[in-house]
């Protein structure tokens, strides 16, 4: 069977610089993968190009053995791709459970209907995603009164109505105070964890990514240096050098085992 | 051969003045983001002041002395005009500035008919420029030589402007990122007024340099506005090195397209920007726009359909509004007709701004095909009302289904230009199209069937279809297709990272929009009994805007109460006054000043200002959870 997500020799320049070369890997089923790097490492880059936000110079992209070449991300999302964005990316003029209804319309194929109140449908599978991602309570509110954390976790919500394989998740936790960091990173390896979804996830914050990534991958200038558990990326010297330091601040805490 | 020579330098002399008004609405663009609508008015303010001074004081000096000055002075207008309006107004949606400088155009149109009465003017010939030279055995005035080499000059001015002034390489900077600019401690505001005044500067002197070639009319600010946006359009906003190559071939297609079309030569200049469109949306030489600003409709306040007192309240409304025909005479009702008729033409056009974040400033052009298509089966086929109030609109339809799929690749002002200027063409379509639409003398004789022949017949007939589709088009907002559009206009990207098609959906609110927009305006052909091309011109659009933005972009209802609101001061105004355009244009930037959310957002507002109970428990717990 072919992997869920098979990432082959993907390249992409812009003008002169290479933003990605030649990056290979693979996400299985259930795997929290993170990919981390410094700053202009490519990895925005190579994430848009995973659901058709950015077309590639070469290299190809499987989604379950299938070449999203050329598709749109609304029609990589009809493959089972789930994806939240660095900055959130909602619908500010309606409710917090409205936002997951629309998707849901839109994961039913029943969007384009002109009869029928929008409002009434999907409710009861909208308030089981805003219950597994804790906004039970927020449901009838403006969107956009949301603190910034709930706006991840509504998100997160939305990204899950098309019942995804694969999460693809942009800097998820950044802008979030760290205990809200922790919360949202282990509700979302419990749901994938559950529900057998891959995870791929960028993200800078080293304890959220050591202590939920089941593999950590490294991006710099563009290519992969290294791919590994937590604890062998942490102790690989070329990822010491360039990203991680030489600080002994995540051993320390991490040998300790935070458990938040 | 010789001569589309002479026809191409002719283009070239024409090419000069479209690219200095085009020129200047880039630049104010650029820095402000402003689209001016008003430059058309400062064009033609130019050639008015223009020929004053130079009917006042004649000689070379005086001439070109007066030409300056008259685009200086004009200059000073437009500096004011931005100090006391468009100030205000920087921060509200675009739509708002559209509108505001629409209304400035507006008023001026009747100043100049004040001031300069309602006659052509003939101004003098340009000093040393007055005489003709042979070229491959055909003539040429001198003066449009003179407006051929006039073109690059101006845009080799202008870099230098831009590329070895501190100002200029402010305003580029500015044009880049606005904040930066702000933050890095560049007085903001004496910088927007002087790129405005700037552009306005351009404009004006465009307008004043075509005193020698054409006559001076109060209708030139609009025929140059709608050529100068399909300048604009395909050069790419903010560029004025696309400004220049566009004003070329938009001059030279016209030249030559009146040689292979001469009925309808915009034509060819359409056919070329809807290829410029689909090739690169964003014009031949400007940027995509990275983040488009906040749609028109955005909402803070989630809708809700009406409740079950609601709804009895709107059918006891219109129970009372059928009861008038028993209370009313003959000219009520039919001024309550038309203004049942605006409900509808307001209420799809509402659809499209609000629900879609589509703001048209060209529906007209449906309310006018549906208009033209009524009359057409009544004139050629011998249809009964009835039947050509069915068919009709479908012409409205027709056309909402080829321009709009043109238009929905564009977005905000793009978007606004566009409609504004495929409006512009079906309405020079049914101007120059005499053997079919009758041109300016229009279709007569498009009366409707004897049960609705009286008014109070034809008012119950207008009061059923605008329920009906008021009705309709309430429903599809809270459908799920009007859920999906809403999403679309909130964040496309999020609405695409969902499966949503943007384009196809806002193209189906445009078709939508359009049909009953056509709706409509059939309706409209038999209460007129008549149909004219000016049921399409820019007035019948804007009057469209401006009954949304006064019931409110942000509101579901708003359409109606600003129609009926807007069309009765406008039938009341007509009667008083007959400078209705002076006060309609007051009016609509004291709307644009005081009410930015319209009559029904400013009523929801204050009714929000006291919250309810329980209200406050729920935002408590939600700070609890946060913390």
């Amino acid at each position: 069977m072919s992997p869920l997500l098979e990432v082959k020799d993907l390249m992409k320049s812009y003008g002169g610089v290479h933003a990605v070369r030649g990056v290979s890997f693979t996400v299985e089923a259930g795997q929290m993968l993170a990919l981390i790097g410094p700053n202009g490492a490519g990895k925005s880059t190579c994430f848009n190009m995973l659901n058709g936000q950015i077309p590639p110079d070469a290299g190809t992209v499987l989604i379950e053995g299938r070449d999203i070449k050329g598709l749109p991300p609304r029609a990589v999302w009809r493959l089972g791709v789930g994806r939240t964005f660095q900055i959130t990316a909602t619908f500010a003029s309606m409710t917090v459970r409205e936002n997951v209804q629309v998707a849901l319309l839109s994961f039913h194929g029943r969007i384009s209907r002109v009869f029928g109140f929008a409002g009434a449908a999907c409710r009861a599978e909208a308030d089981a995603l805003l219950a597994l991602v804790g906004l039970t309570t927020q449901a009838e509110r403006p969107c956009g009164e949301l603190a910034y954390g709930d706006l991840k976790r509504l998100e997160l919500a939305v990204a899950l109505a098309n019942e995804p394989r694969l999460l693809l998740m942009d800097e998820p936790t950044a802008g979030m105070a760290p205990r809200e960091r922790v919360e949202l990173m282990r509700l979302t390896a419990e749901i994938a964890r559950a529900k057998g979804i891959g995870v791929l996830f960028t993200e800078h914050d080293m304890d959220v990514v050591f202590e939920h990534a089941d593999e950590v991958m490294v991006l710099n200038r563009g290519q992969l240096i290294a791919r590994g558990t937590p604890a062998e990326v942490r102790r690989d010297p070329q990822v010491r050098a360039i990203y991680l330091g030489e600080g002994l601040l995540y051993d320390a805490r991490h040998r300790e085992g935070t458990a938040a | 051969m010789e001569f589309l020579l002479v026809q191409a330098l002719s283009g070239l002399a024409s090419a000069a003045s479209l690219f200095l008004v085009a020129s200047g609405l880039s630049i104010i663009f650029g820095v402000t983001r402003i689209v001016n609508f008003a430059h058309g008015a400062f064009y033609m303010l130019g050639a008015y002041v223009a020929y004053t001074l130079t009917t006042r004081f004649a000689g070379p000096f005086g001439f070109w002395g007066a030409i300056v000055a008259a685009a200086i002075i004009v200059a000073l207008l437009g500096a004011l005009m931005e100090m006391v309006l468009l100030r205000r107004i920087y921060q509200a949606p675009e739509l708002f500035q559209l509108l505001a400088t629409f209304g400035v155009t507006l008023m001026v149109q009747d100043l100049v008919v004040v001031i300069w009465g309602p006659e052509d003017l003939l101004g003098p010939r340009a000093p040393g420029f007055t005489g003709a030279i042979s070229l491959f055995g055909r003539m040429v005035p001198t003066y449009d030589l003179f407006m051929m080499t006039l073109g690059p000059v101006v845009l080799g001015i202008l870099w230098l402007l831009f590329h070895k002034t501190r100002w200029g390489v402010l305003v580029r900077a500015a044009t880049q990122d606005r904040e930066m600019v702000a933050a890095l401690g560049v007085n903001q505001k004496w910088l927007f007024t002087g790129v405005f005044a700037l552009g306005v500067f351009l404009a004006a002197l465009g307008g004043a340099l075509q005193i020698p070639r054409t006559t001076v009319t109060h209708a030139m600010d609009l025929s140059i506005i709608v050529e100068v946006f399909v300048v604009v359009v395909i050069g790419g906003l903010g560029s004025v090195f696309g400004a220049f190559v566009a004003a070329i071939i938009v001059a030279e297609l016209n030249a030559f397209g009146i040689l292979i079309l001469p009925q309808i030569s915009l034509i060819t200049v359409f056919l070329v920007m809807a290829v410029v469109l689909v090739v690169r949306p964003w014009g031949l030489f400007g940027k995509p726009e990275s983040a488009p600003r906040a749609a028109a409709g955005l909402t803070i306040r989630p809708w809700r359909p009406f409740t079950q007192v609601e709804r009895a309240g709107v059918a006891l409304v219109v129970v009372a509004v059928a009861a008038l025909p028993f209370f009313l005479g003959n000219y009520a009702l039919t001024v309550g007709a038309e203004i049942l008729i605006y409900v509808l033409f307001a209420a799809s056009l509402h659809f499209m701004m609000t629900v879609g974040g589509l703001a048209s400033f060209g529906h007209a052009a449906y309310f006018g095909l549906g208009a033209y298509g009524a009359a057409f089966l009544v004139k050629y086929m011998g249809a009964p009302m009835e039947a050509a109030l069915i068919v009709g609109p479908l012409l409205g339809l027709a056309g909402a289904v080829l321009f709009g799929w043109f238009c929905v690749r564009l977005s905000g002002v793009y978007f606004a230009m566009l409609t504004l200027a495929f409006a512009q063409i079906a309405w020079s379509i049914a101007f120059q199209w005499v053997d079919v639409t009758g041109g300016d003398n229009g279709l007569l004789g498009i009366w409707p069937a004897t049960w609705a022949s009286r008014p109070a017949g034809f008012f119950w007939l207008a009061l059923g279809i605008a329920v009906v589709g008021v009705g309709v088009l309430r429903m599809l907002v809270f459908s799920p297709f009007g859920y999906g559009l809403r999403a679309v206009r909130d964040s496309a990207l999020r609405s695409e990272a969902i499966g949503l098609n943007r384009q196809r959906m806002q193209w189906a609110a445009f078709i939508v929009a359009g049909t009953f927009a056509g709706l409509a305006g059939a309706l409209f052909a038999f209460l007129k009994g008549s149909v004219f091309p000016d049921y399409m011109a820019i007035p019948t659009s804007v009057d469209g805007l401006v009954m949304v933005l006064l019931g409110g972009v942000e509101t579901v209802s708003g359409a109606v109460v600003g129609a009926v609101l807007y069309k009765a001061l406008a039938i009341w105004l007509m009667s008083q006054t007959d400078l209705s355009k002076l006060v309609l244009g007051g009016v609509i930037v004291v709307i644009v000043l005081a009410f930015p959310k319209g009559v029904v957002g400013f009523i929801e507002d204050l009714r929000h200002r006291w919250p309810r109970k329980g209200n406050g428990a729920t935002v408590g717990a939600t700070k609890a959870e946060a913390a």
